[in-house]
């Protein structure tokens, strides 16, 4: 694969990670907003895909499939289960943040993101390192999801966002952390994705609904 | 060998349940496993103390001064729960709040609890470390909604939710440190014992992120501010002997990771960067416990303020840095997990007999249940820093630490609301022990108070009044975590 392929194939990946993921936090409908974090798992395996092409890399091939399995086949495969026990609630009603403002936060915090990943990039740059940024942007739009909004599901997809930026950061500075540990992460989110989705149906049965403000019963 | 035994005993223990249930014969086999791994502990701790640190599987773990006193803390604490549960899960079942298939998973997740817990302190990679303590929350979910009300599903899943959260930035400062022991001379990778030598070569930029996410990360499992928001619901609803592990040990295990993290800062970045950041954070935890305490109606949430608070000191302890202020930090752990753990314990007990989890629901319980009552106000007074406690050593030698170290006005802050804390304990704990009993009949609970509580009470005086018990330990657990730079 030439050079300049290769950097564009692989700002083309970023640039589908990014947009679903502003995507997500302009969605209400909780099918949709679903079925973009599936298109973002196939973004980031493609991610991984185009890194594999440039190093030659068998083993990040296989990287890749696994991504693909599991970030776009798996977990979303999980999150509508979760939905389809839910009935009537399948939008996201009222955000804690206007969709506007959200899409203005996005922004600022892409700014921010940038401003905070300059060491990063400075320390060894490459076409791969300079789109650290969107990783770590998209791990800040997950953190915001997650506070700002009230449904579990969308809370869910908040912590998994925030996943997927943290596995494209590590991707991009294309420096493994070693076999035994990425085994081990991935099975720790698969496993505390199955443990929220477990934990949703037993509020469905307890609360009758995953609105999130009905979690009033503790507090000081 | 003897490093594997603390991850693989509780694995066997969690085993047995899972093929013969819980029962008469398997009741005991939580503090058979757990007298176990305090053994290893101490056979461990003599070990590295005589030769130095010991590794295992092929440099997956490895333990040094540091992981032995901690292995001891999980051991001991972990030894006053188990044996507290048989007793607490047959008053659960005989009121009907629980049932035999429950015992079985409380008792099988408490062993992975455990090993989740030894795993973490034993790992010679800061990558092992984090799927060990991303692991302790997955297999708490459920024991802190074991009980299925309303309340302790909701503390189960922000439990849950909050915790992967933080602890995901923790995965990210990582992978962030990854990035620049890969491009530092050195190649450490991520193992601990190499980038604490090799420290000095990191890129600074980076490390200060990695070390900012890593802090704070960490620091959301180990309940300091301004993550903590999960940690009073958790405690709070989790089942008595569940409340004590999660209090006295895992908040600590947490902090190890802290602390680990922190000697890689001092030598990259000077002693001064995680100085400041651990004392803002600790300083924000103290008034935070202080201000939620004072008005506090339910004293398992009195409980889990004042844990906050202790981290909050340890965390201070860590943050002065010298080398008394870290051996006062390493006792006030263990002297607040011992406590803590009591306090719990009796909690649970309290709540079996009064049905009530409010202070102004217990009344006059020094003349109900006199031995439970003495116990309770025994260890709050352990708690709020008094001798012959341990937890009264700690805190003179961390403020000692300190004054010396030029920290004067931080030091004062938080002495000034470890005090207010004290007495707003103390104030909370007389009204609920002292006072005329009501007319109306308890609960009728005949079994005795498990004698790990009044066990654990002792070895927490006993620390506090031969506060030189475990010198070379200590001494030695230091060292690897002071850097002169």
């Amino acid at each position: 694969m030439s050079e300049s392929l290769y950097v564009q194939l692989l700002y083309l990946a970023c640039g589908a990670l990014l947009l679903t993921a502003v995507l997500v936090l302009w969605l209400r409908e909780l099918v949709v907003i679903i079925r973009m974090f599936a298109l973002q798992g196939a973004a980031l395996a493609a991610l991984v895909g185009v890194l594999a092409a440039h190093e030659n890399s068998g083993e990040l091939w296989a990287v890749a499939v696994g991504v693909l399995v599991l970030r776009a086949g798996v977990l979303p495969y999980l999150l509508r289960r979760t939905l389809a026990g839910a009935g009537e609630a399948r939008r996201e009603t009222s955000p804690l943040v206007n969709v506007a403002s959200s899409l203005l936060a996005a922004a600022a915090l892409t700014l921010l993101a940038y401003a905070v990943s300059q060491p990063l990039v400075a320390l060894a740059p490459s076409a791969a390192t300079q789109a650290i940024p969107v990783g770590v942007t998209v791990v800040l739009i997950g953190f915001f999801v997650l506070v700002t909004r009230r449904r579990a599901l969308s809370q869910l997809v908040g912590f998994l966002l925030m996943d997927n930026g943290i596995t494209a950061v590590g991707f991009l500075t294309t420096i493994g952390v070693g076999l035994v540990v990425e085994l081990g992460v991935s099975l720790d989110v698969l496993l505390a994705v199955l443990v929220l989705q477990i934990l949703t149906t037993r509020m469905r049965e307890t609360f009758g609904d995953t609105d999130l403000d009905e979690l009033r019963e503790l507090r000081d | 060998m003897t490093v594997l035994v603390p991850v693989g005993m509780p694995v066997l223990g969690a085993l047995t349940y899972l093929v013969f249930g819980w029962r008469r014969a398997t009741a005991w086999i939580s503090a058979l496993s757990t007298t176990v791994v305090l053994a290893t502990a101490i056979v461990l701790a003599a070990a590295v103390t005589r030769s130095g640190p010991v590794t295992a599987l092929s440099g997956l773990l490895r333990a040094d001064a540091l992981s032995a006193f901690m292995l001891l803390v999980i051991g001991a604490v972990g030894l006053i729960s188990t044996a507290a549960t048989p007793a607490y899960l047959r008053e659960e079942i005989a009121a009907g709040r629980a049932t035999a298939r429950t015992a079985t998973w409380h008792s099988l997740l408490v062993q992975l609890f455990l090993a989740t817990m030894a795993l973490a302190v034993l790992a010679a990679n800061l990558g092992v470390v984090w799927i060990a303590v991303e692991a302790t929350t997955i297999v708490t979910a459920f024991l802190v909604g074991q009980r299925r009300t309303r309340a302790s599903v909701e503390a189960a899943w922000k439990y849950v939710v909050i915790c992967s959260a933080g602890i995901a930035l923790a995965l990210l400062g990582t992978i962030v440190l990854n990035f620049a022991a890969a491009h530092a001379p050195g190649a450490a990778g991520l193992d601990l014992a190499a980038l604490a030598t090799h420290a000095p070569e990191l890129d600074p930029g980076v490390t200060r992120i990695a070390i900012v996410l890593l802090v704070l990360g960490f620091g959301t499992k180990a309940g300091l501010a301004p993550l903590h928001a999960w940690l009073p619901d958790a405690h709070s609803q989790a089942p008595a002997p569940v409340s004590a592990l999660m209090s006295g040990v895992l908040l600590s295990v947490a902090f190890y990771a802290i602390l680990r993290v922190k000697v890689i800062s001092d030598g990259a970045l000077g002693t001064g960067f995680a100085r400041t950041l651990l004392a803002i954070m600790a300083l924000a935890s103290l008034l935070l416990a202080a201000s939620l305490l004072i008005a506090q109606r339910d004293y398992k949430r009195m409980l889990a303020y004042s844990s906050i608070e202790h981290l909050g000191l340890v965390a201070f302890g860590a943050a002065i840095g010298s080398p008394l202020a870290l051996a006062a930090a390493l006792l006030h752990v263990l002297g607040h997990g011992l406590a803590k753990a009591v306090l719990f314990l009796g909690a649970g007990r309290v709540l079996q007999v009064t049905g009530t989890s409010q202070i102004n629901g217990v009344r006059g319980l020094m003349a109900r249940r006199p031995a439970l009552a003495a116990t309770f106000g025994l260890g709050v007074l352990a708690l709020a820093g008094l001798p012959p406690f341990s937890l009264f050593a700690s805190e003179l030698g961390i403020v000692r630490a300190g004054f010396t170290a030029g920290l004067g006005w931080p030091t004062t802050a938080a002495l000034l609301l470890v005090l207010v804390i004290a007495a707003a304990l103390i104030t909370s704990t007389s009204r609920m022990l002292l006072g005329p009993p009501p007319s109306t009949p308890d609960t009728t609970i005949a079994s005795p108070i498990p004698i790990a509580l009044a066990g654990g009470l002792l070895v927490c005086a006993a620390l506090g009044v031969a506060a030189g018990l475990l010198p070379i330990l200590l001494d030695l657990a230091t060292d690897s975590l002071v850097v002169t730079r």
